[in-house]
């Protein structure tokens, strides 16, 4: 059986293409057939941020319509061998998706692979809804800061009341909280929500956090989901969240400042 | 404490700034997205009423529902009413 997972945040910039590419890589990484379904009609992003923009041919509106089957539409990724992608379509209708179209192609998908990742758009509008309404489980983006963890919230309520197993009454979307774009520095001096401020606001269970890093812009700019650059901190911290997604016991990294050098050790900091 | 702490401290902390006003505004949208669709307009009601004897301001009324088992809700009206002005 499938697992369906949903990348959401509601607040737009957070992270969430950057993190469904990461962890739907990192998925593939460890073996399990995967694939990544981009679910921000109109505004296609994903297929940039993994690399495959210039192989798009038919995309997941198309399925829907039957313009095009599935085989057609999927692109399998170049670096690794259980890898794809679902690209959105770039049309202007964004009530493109509908309930029963969406149900069909991911209950095809759920046929060959272990893992489906939701790539949502920001917002609560439709988009947004058909993309968590199937969820199995929730990877909740968030950077540390109020508007994003307010938005945050309020996708929680969704996730908890607008889901196929809430209105089915069957158990909940299992919710795991991301932080992104996480500053050590800037919590030390008390200018920057930390890990234990936002959990203890959201209360929702703690999957991983991912250091603001030069990285994930490299990553972006050439196509590589970040996850492969495994020299890099937020690589790590990305690696580190999917093998807790997949249920490991891994310690938290990266959530402090690195040594101090002797300037701060007189001036404090 | 370092001397750069020293004059640090004498600024607000804005992530705990941020903190409180979120632990607030979570909590009172949690409530209403609980609540059921009619509670803002029976506020409202509830307001008018109160006016036609005293004056208040808009956020001197608070309505609130609570479940407290699945029989009984408990419907809570907070209503700050401004110092007695008499004689």
């Amino acid at each position: 059986m499938a697992k369906i997972i949903v990348v959401t945040s509601g607040k737009g910039g957070v992270g969430k293409t950057t993190t469904s590419a990461a962890i739907g890589t990192g998925l593939a990484l460890k073996g399990h057939k995967t694939v990544i379904v981009d679910f921000d009609i109109g505004l296609r992003n994903l297929d940039l941020i993994m690399g495959c923009e210039r192989r798009v041919v038919f995309d997941f509106v198309n399925v829907i319509n039957g313009e095009a089957n599935l085989k057609q539409a999927l692109i399998k990724d170049k670096r690794l061998e259980n890898l794809f992608i679902l690209p959105a379509s770039q049309t202007r209708d964004k009530d493109a998706l509908h309930k029963e179209g969406v149900e069909r192609v991911l209950n095809e998908l759920a046929e060959d692979f272990d893992f489906i990742i939701c790539d949502s758009p920001a917002g609560i509008e439709s988009g947004a809804m058909m993309a968590l309404y199937f969820a199995d489980e929730a990877v909740v983006v968030t950077n540390p800061e109020v508007s994003s963890v307010r938005d945050s919230d309020r996708i929680l309520g969704m996730l908890a009341s607008k889901s196929r197993r809430a209105e089915q009454g069957l158990p909940g979307i299992k919710e795991h909280l991301l932080l992104t774009r996480y500053n050590p520095e800037r919590v030390i001096k008390g200018e920057m929500l930390s890990v234990d401020d936002v959990n203890d606001i959201l209360a929702i269970k703690l999957l991983g956090v991912i250091p603001e890093s030069q990285a994930v812009l490299n990553a972006s700019n050439s196509g590589q989901p970040v996850i492969l650059d495994t020299e890099s901190d937020a690589g790590q911290a990305y690696l580190d969240t999917v093998s807790r997604l997949l249920g490991e016991d891994v310690p938290f990294r990266f959530l402090n400042v690195e040594k101090k050098g002797l300037f701060k050790r007189i001036f404090g900091g | 404490m370092s001397l750069l702490d020293y004059f640090r401290s004498s600024k607000k902390n804005t992530a705990s700034q941020a903190k409180e006003r979120l632990q607030i505004i979570v909590a009172h949208e949690r409530r209403r997205r609980s609540s059921p669709d009619y509670l803002p307009q029976l506020e409202r009601d509830i307001l008018e009423v109160i006016r036609k004897y005293v004056n208040i301001a808009d956020d001197q009324v608070s309505v609130t529902l609570e479940k407290s088992s699945d029989e009984l809700s408990v419907l809570e009206l907070n209503v700050t009413l401004p110092e007695d002005k008499r004689g």
